[in-house]
């Protein structure tokens, strides 16, 4: 009996999706051992019975609930608990649902700004009122998933790699345990490091790193090493796949950006990536934008409304 | 399930909802929503965007050379478009020159990408409306043809994982890139990297004359006066042109807008307010652009549209004057002999995507095959500073358009985009409507009619 499949997108982008679709020829094997019965992006399954919006929001019962996003309307927000009321295991899939992702960076703005800006003072915007009827109202502020509902497997990315989005679903259909990534990116990242001191300030990523084009990334020299912000060291480790591949910005030669949220889920990226700095040396007086290091872990209180942000 | 529920009891006296929700196998959050009037005809007919995330406000603040590696996330199909967009405006604000192997490297990756929507879009999404016949939703949909036609699911599922992998090897990421930046791109491409992936784009050049040549034989060559009559309606069109010949391109050139009637101005991407506006409705959180150029204001009344045009594969391959690589060229000169300039059925959004598919294919190998794709330098170093910037590519699903302000420390003051999927808001409502029309009369509807019209907004790629 294949194990059924629920799977839903929040407030996200549907690159989770994709990525699940992206497991390629891994993708018809999974399926043999799995059934989806609701993924709204690849199947027509609807909410409401006999058509009618006042009918309760349905979706059937499943052993996996997939849910990618955060949770920034009330409509998702019912969604997600149907979700948990349906689904044996809840996977909050994606950085999005783990840790608000990048629509949590709402949360350093009221909701009137946005609106104002949105549809009122943005160029080539006739100017009218928030549109109120029948789209759902927003809830006070963007949460990830553990903050509304319970989760059992967090499986974080933006997108999760399709090797570890797999993985996941082999675990959970062969009925095992699922073994979550506990390394950092730098475990997994091949490039040269030479040690302390030689790093004073860091610098914005305003030109490319140093690198021998034609060699591979495990003789270009660590990127916090060369003075960029790689947020490696504090960010947890599964984007380079579980075939022997590299981080995947590294194989861009660009610095790590922290997509795959922190090490430890209580971690603050912000917090562990300043004390890690601060204890080289190095100084961060350069980086122009600090909360933006916070960019895919905003939900849980993380990220707050500043009132008329200090210049 | 298979068995047809029986079709819903005519409206009795008052008036009647019928909600569609989640509009599938689209990206996005979408419900349809028809009011039937006291004797069961369609009153009124509505798509309405259930969400927003307000992208425009929040990168408000943040390092501009970081931006691009942000509003990737405004949309997991098609983020290299967001991606390289967004690189052009911060180039823009920045007063950055790109190098020309920078430029044809960011070409490459966004055409791979649009090979890689393509297929998606077409076989994965509206496929299953098309190539299973079962009404039931378990089996329409990618996992029907899978289990009906493994044969033909293998060969779209590869063409999709080599297109992936040709953009991971050598960009890193195939969803949410980082490899295109300010100035130009982060690495250089070695001839060995070149070299396979021409060998992976004969493969996938090979897949588009598949695709094609079966869609016209499967699909197209079905498409009955009913499907050609679905959601149609009569439009302007909106797409980017080369700025040499007036042919198509995806990510450098002019923006074309034409009349219904097929008169068209031209314009910058600098100057997309005087021609562009957007209008608000209170019942959706997307907002509709509509030619403003055009002076008649906005209106999605069907026997009285005003300033409506559309976008993505049908309007680019209409309002250029030809296709720059001969496989597709061939193919738009018999389109064009089919359906003339500009078509107008919605339906044809398919058959234009797959002529697109094979022109992506094409332009792969062109600039592949360019020696200075391997040149360098790629990037010029950038300095932040204030500036204003307005970045214009072609998404899979229309014309792209952020436009940003930096202060002097090279930080967002403020930005606007304008989404590809957003240009066809206002047609897709009237698609939807006029299917609506068509379709449902003395309050009488069924699965097949509501997928039909779901048909009418999956033809667009929303």
């Amino acid at each position: 009996m294949p194990l059924r499949l629920a799977s839903e997108s929040l407030s996200g982008c549907s690159g989770c999706e994709i990525a699940l679709l992206n497991t390629g020829v891994g993708l018809l094997r999974l399926l043999k051992s799995i059934k989806i019965v609701h993924m709204p992006i690849l199947m027509d399954n609807k909410y409401f019975q006999g058509n009618d919006a006042e009918a309760e929001l349905e979706i059937p019962e499943a052993e996996i609930g997939l849910l990618s996003g955060a949770v920034r309307n009330e409509e998702q927000l019912r969604i997600a608990e149907k979700m948990r009321q349906r689904c044996g295991s809840i996977v909050a899939f994606g950085t999005c649902a783990s840790y608000g992702g990048i629509p949590a960076l709402a949360n350093l703005f009221e909701d009137a700004d946005l609106f104002r800006r949105y549809y009122r003072t943005a160029e080539a915007t006739d100017a009218a009122g928030n549109p109120a009827e029948v789209v759902p109202p927003f809830l006070e502020r963007t949460f990830a998933l553990d903050e509304v509902i319970r989760v059992d497997v967090f499986l974080p990315g933006c997108p999760p790699h399709p090797d570890g989005i797999a993985h996941l679903l082999d675990t959970l259909a062969s009925g095992k345990k699922p073994d979550p990534e506990l390394q950092s990116v730098c475990d997994s990242c091949p490039t040269r490091r030479e040690g302390k001191g030689s790093v004073q300030r860091i610098r914005r990523f305003i030109r490319n790193a140093r690198f021998q084009p034609d060699k591979p990334p495990a003789d270009m020299r660590c990127l916090l090493e060369q003075g960029f912000l790689c947020m490696g060291p504090v960010t947890l480790a599964g984007c380079s796949g579980r075939s022997g591949g590299m981080p995947r910005c590294i194989e861009a030669r660009v610095p790590c950006k922290g997509c795959y949220g922190p090490v430890r889920p209580g971690g603050n990226q912000l917090f562990d990536i300043l004390n890690a700095l601060a204890s080289n040396g190095i100084d961060t007086k350069n980086l122009p934008d600090r909360l933006a290091v916070l960019r895919y872990s905003g939900a849980h209180r993380r990220l707050v409304r500043t009132v008329n942000k200090p210049a | 399930m298979s068995e047809k529920k029986a079709e819903a009891a005519p409206a009795g006296s008052s008036a009647r909802r019928i909600t569609i929700q989640p509009v599938t196998r689209i990206e996005g959050h979408a419900r349809i929503g028809i009011t039937l009037d006291d004797n069961g005809e369609v009153a009124d007919a509505r798509v309405h965007i259930m969400s927003m995330r307000g992208f425009e406000k929040f990168i408000e603040g943040r390092a501009a050379e970081e931006v691009p590696g942000i509003v990737t996330r405004i949309c997991g199909i098609c983020p290299w478009q967001h991606h390289l967009a967004s690189n052009k405006a911060v180039d823009g604000c920045f007063g950055a020159e790109v190098p020309l192997a920078g430029r044809l490297l960011r070409e490459l990756t966004q055409v791979l990408a649009h090979i890689s929507d393509k297929v998606l879009h077409f076989f994965f999404l509206s496929g299953p409306d098309f190539l299973t016949d079962s009404p039931d939703v378990s089996t329409r949909s990618i996992m029907g043809i899978i289990q009906s036609n493994p044969e033909l699911a293998e060969s779209i599922v590869r063409a999709r994982y080599r297109g992936q992998l040709m953009l991971e090897r050598f960009a890193g990421r195939s969803i949410h890139p980082e490899a295109i930046v300010p100035g130009g791109f982060s690495k250089p491409m070695g001839r060995r990297e070149r070299d396979e992936m021409i060998a992976n784009a004969q493969e996938q050049l090979q897949f588009a004359k598949f695709a094609l040549d079966f869609a016209k034989e499967r699909i197209f060559s079905k498409f009955d006066a009913a499907l050609m009559g679905l959601g149609e309606i009569t439009t302007g069109f909106l797409g980017m042109v080369s700025p040499k010949d007036c042919s198509l391109t995806f990510s450098d050139g002019i923006l074309r807008l034409m009349r219904p009637d097929g008169s068209f101005h031209e314009f910058s991407s600098r100057e997309y307010t005087d021609f562009i506006g957007e209008h608000v409705e209170p019942w959706s959180y997307a907002k509709f652009p509509y030619a403003r150029g055009w002076g008649d204001g906005f209106s999605m009344d069907l026997a009285d549209p005003r300033g409506i045009y559309r976008t993505n594969c049908l309007a680019r391959l209409n309002v250029a004057d030809s296709i720059p690589s001969p496989l597709a060229q061939a193919e738009l000169l018999e389109f064009r002999s089919l359906f003339g300039r500009p078509a107008q059925s919605t339906m044809l959004y398919h058959w234009a995507r797959l002529i697109e598919l094979l022109y992506a294919c094409e332009r792969v190998l062109q600039l592949l095959e360019d020696p200075e794709i391997i040149g360098q330098p790629v990037r010029n170093d950038v300095i932040p500073r204030a500036g204003r910037g307005v970045g214009c590519v072609e998404a899979p699903r229309g014309t792209l358009i952020h436009d940003y302000s930096t202060d002097e420390n090279g930080c967002i003051t403020r930005a606007n985009l304008i989404v590809g999927t957003t240009h066809n808001l206002a047609p897709i409502n009237m698609s939807v409507n006029s299917a609506a029309r068509s379709l449902i009369h003395a309050g009488r509807v069924n699965e097949e009619v509501l997928n039909r019209l779901e048909m009418a907004v999956r033809a667009y790629d929303p």
